[in-house]
């Protein structure tokens, strides 16, 4: 798998042991940290810097994150918490595991300057279960920063106190929502919290929290290090920075790709070496497999920023760019994801508990010669009745993939219920 | 109630370390965690034990077992076998690796060999898409970018332990 460098997430990559605390001083690691203790800098200032920045969340929703900053009630005088949600389970979705393999300590940086911003006296880094060699590798940096001084009382002789601690997931992609990670960490079931209240006033044990993606608090360092207004010139208006981009699917090589936001698609597409074996492109699920899928030929007019793929009818999402050439059935397609948002569903809200089993059986029988004439507006109906009735975003998640296919690929499905097969021929799925 | 291991109980011990000290609960995915790394599954009675150590009512326990998918409610085979077949890894041709591992095995998705040495399941994705296909054994141990000679080496390897 390939990684491409970048100047603030993966800025140590070029060096030996670019996981390890050395490494990433001799980066420049650390220093704004340092700097911020040292010259006991606002709060205010801190966040009114990430405001220039025009770092949006990179977990999917693509929130200013010093907006979300602002939200915290920072005099509240009890135990306050920031949270990393490093749940990475969006099919799609590869890069905050090579965040926290190759550059651990710019995350820990990043939560210590959030500690510090928004007073909480410690953080949770909330890791995805199946990638248990990355919970391990961050043990191991969480115990290094420690050593180190970094964190726990009165981190670098001053008198700001903070600890951070790895707790790991074991198996549920609900708990990437933020209030199912935190009935998480609390040893419950992972399921997602009625909001309001939000978790800014009620998070963590009820406490104050502020929950971030792995690749936003990772962010944090360089802006603090080289300034917001750096940071935003990196990408484009209301698109600060650079950004990780995961391809998967049909191209010579996958990878994560940190690149200006704002890149055109095609010259990110001729990064990952194009389609493999020079077949052509069909199709691009953009932003994870929650994103309403896009025809290659549109994508290809589009740049990978927030803005440019929400007019395009999609989303930027988490940035998991999942590729598909002309090979690919598309009902096969949505079978699968449509399984998987059936066998995730939290099972707390009716339209998502039985409407995503709905749709999955509906596209199994189109997909298997048994479609019904009406199946698609059943289809359209169903999702339609899904989104936006759920306490949660996973209803809408689960919606989106089949609204999306209907709308670009309906002939698709229309062939398979008439003639009972693949309209695709040489079909590799 | 099934006793663990003073070394398990170490690693737990560790765990609810990370929590505050009212909060012990916290520690469950953990304690589950390494109860079953020692046990290979989590019967009621373990479950029942890690309840009474972390001071929680047994159904919570229960709760958690069963929602989160990498715990083993029933008794698995020694080795096993997870294999992403979300659209990513289908892409790059998980079918044919699951497949290939039915075959070789004698099994389908659910089931554990008569020699109980193997269990296969499906899995959802694993958040390392640019690895495809790919799958873990016993939850901790991810094998990647798999092919036919892979999957073969892999299970060679895993009936000689």
């Amino acid at each position: 798998m390939v990684i491409q460098p970048g100047p603030v997430i993966f800025n140590t990559l070029h060096l030996p042991e670019p996981w390890k605390l050395s490494t990433y001083v001799s980066a420049g690691g650390y220093s704004a940290l340092r700097k911020i203790l040292a010259e006991n800098i606002p709060a205010e200032t801190i966040i009114a810097e990430v405001k220039t920045s025009a770092l949006r969340g990179r977990g999917g929703a693509g929130f200013p994150t010093g907006l979300k900053w602002s939200f915290m009630p920072r005099q509240f005088p009890g135990d306050k918490y920031i949270v990393c949600n490093s749940d990475e389970g969006e099919p799609g979705t590869f890069k905050d595991r090579d965040i926290m393999r190759y550059n651990p300590h710019a995350l820990i940086e990043g939560m210590i300057i959030a500690g510090y911003t928004l007073g909480a006296k410690a953080g949770y880094n909330y890791i995805h279960g199946e990638i248990w060699d990355i919970y391990e590798g961050m043990e191991r940096a969480v115990e290094e920063a420690r050593a180190a001084g970094y964190l726990g009382d009165n981190i670098l002789g001053s008198d700001f106190s903070f600890d951070l601690y790895n707790h790991h997931g074991y198996g549920a992609y609900i708990c990437g929502e933020e209030t199912a990670l935190l009935e998480s960490i609390e040893g419950k079931k992972g399921q997602p919290r009625f909001k309001p209240p939000f978790p800014a006033s009620f998070g963590l044990y009820g406490k104050p929290t502020t929950i971030n993606n792995t690749e936003t608090l990772a962010s944090i360092p360089y802006i603090m290090r080289e300034g917001g207004q750096k940071f935003l010139e990196l990408g484009r208006p209301n698109n600060g920075g650079t950004k990780v981009f995961s391809v998967s699917g049909h191209v010579e090589k996958p990878g994560n790709y940190e690149i200006p936001m704002g890149t055109p698609f095609s010259e990110l597409l001729e990064m990952a070496g194009g389609i493999r074996g020079g077949r052509q492109l069909k199709a691009v699920i953009p932003g994870g497999s929650s994103a309403p899928v896009l025809p290659g030929e549109i994508m290809m007019d589009c740049t990978m920023d927030f803005d440019s793929i929400a007019k395009a009818g999609s989303m930027l999402g988490s940035g998991a760019v999942i590729v598909m050439d002309e090979t690919v059935c598309m009902v096969r397609a949505l079978e699968r994801l449509s399984y998987f948002y059936y066998e995730e569903s939290c099972g707390q809200c009716t339209p998502c508990r039985e409407g995503t089993g709905w749709m999955y059986r509906v596209v199994h029988r189109i997909e298997h010669g048994q479609g019904r004439p009406e199946d698609l507006d059943l289809l359209d109906r169903v999702a339609g009745n899904i989104a936006g009735r759920t306490i949660c975003a996973l209803g809408d998640a689960a919606a989106m993939p089949v609204q999306g296919m209907l709308k670009h690929y309906r002939h698709e499905f229309e062939h398979h219920i008439e003639h009972r097969k693949c309209l695709v021929q040489s079909g590799a799925m | 109630m099934s006793m663990l291991s003073a070394e398990s109980l170490a690693l737990i011990d560790k765990e609810i370390a990370k929590y505050p000290a009212d909060q012990r609960q916290s520690a469950v995915m953990s304690a589950l965690r390494i109860a079953q790394v020692e046990k290979g599954w989590l019967s009621t009675e373990t479950m029942d034990f890690v309840a009474h150590y972390l001071g929680m009512q047994p159904i919570a326990v229960y709760e958690v077992a069963t929602f989160y998918n990498m715990y083993n409610i029933k008794p698995v085979g020694k080795h096993k076998l997870c294999v992403c077949t979300n659209l990513p890894c289908k892409l790059m041709g998980a079918d044919e690796i699951a497949d290939r591992l039915k075959k070789k095995l004698g099994i389908e998705f659910g089931e554990t060999t008569e020699d109980k040495q193997f269990t296969l399941v499906e899995g959802e994705c694993m958040g390392a898409c640019g690895d495809a296909p790919l799958l873990l054994v016993n939850n901790h141990r991810m094998e990647s970018f798999l092919n036919e000679e892979k999957i073969d080496a892999l299970l060679d390897e895993l009936k000689n332990k």
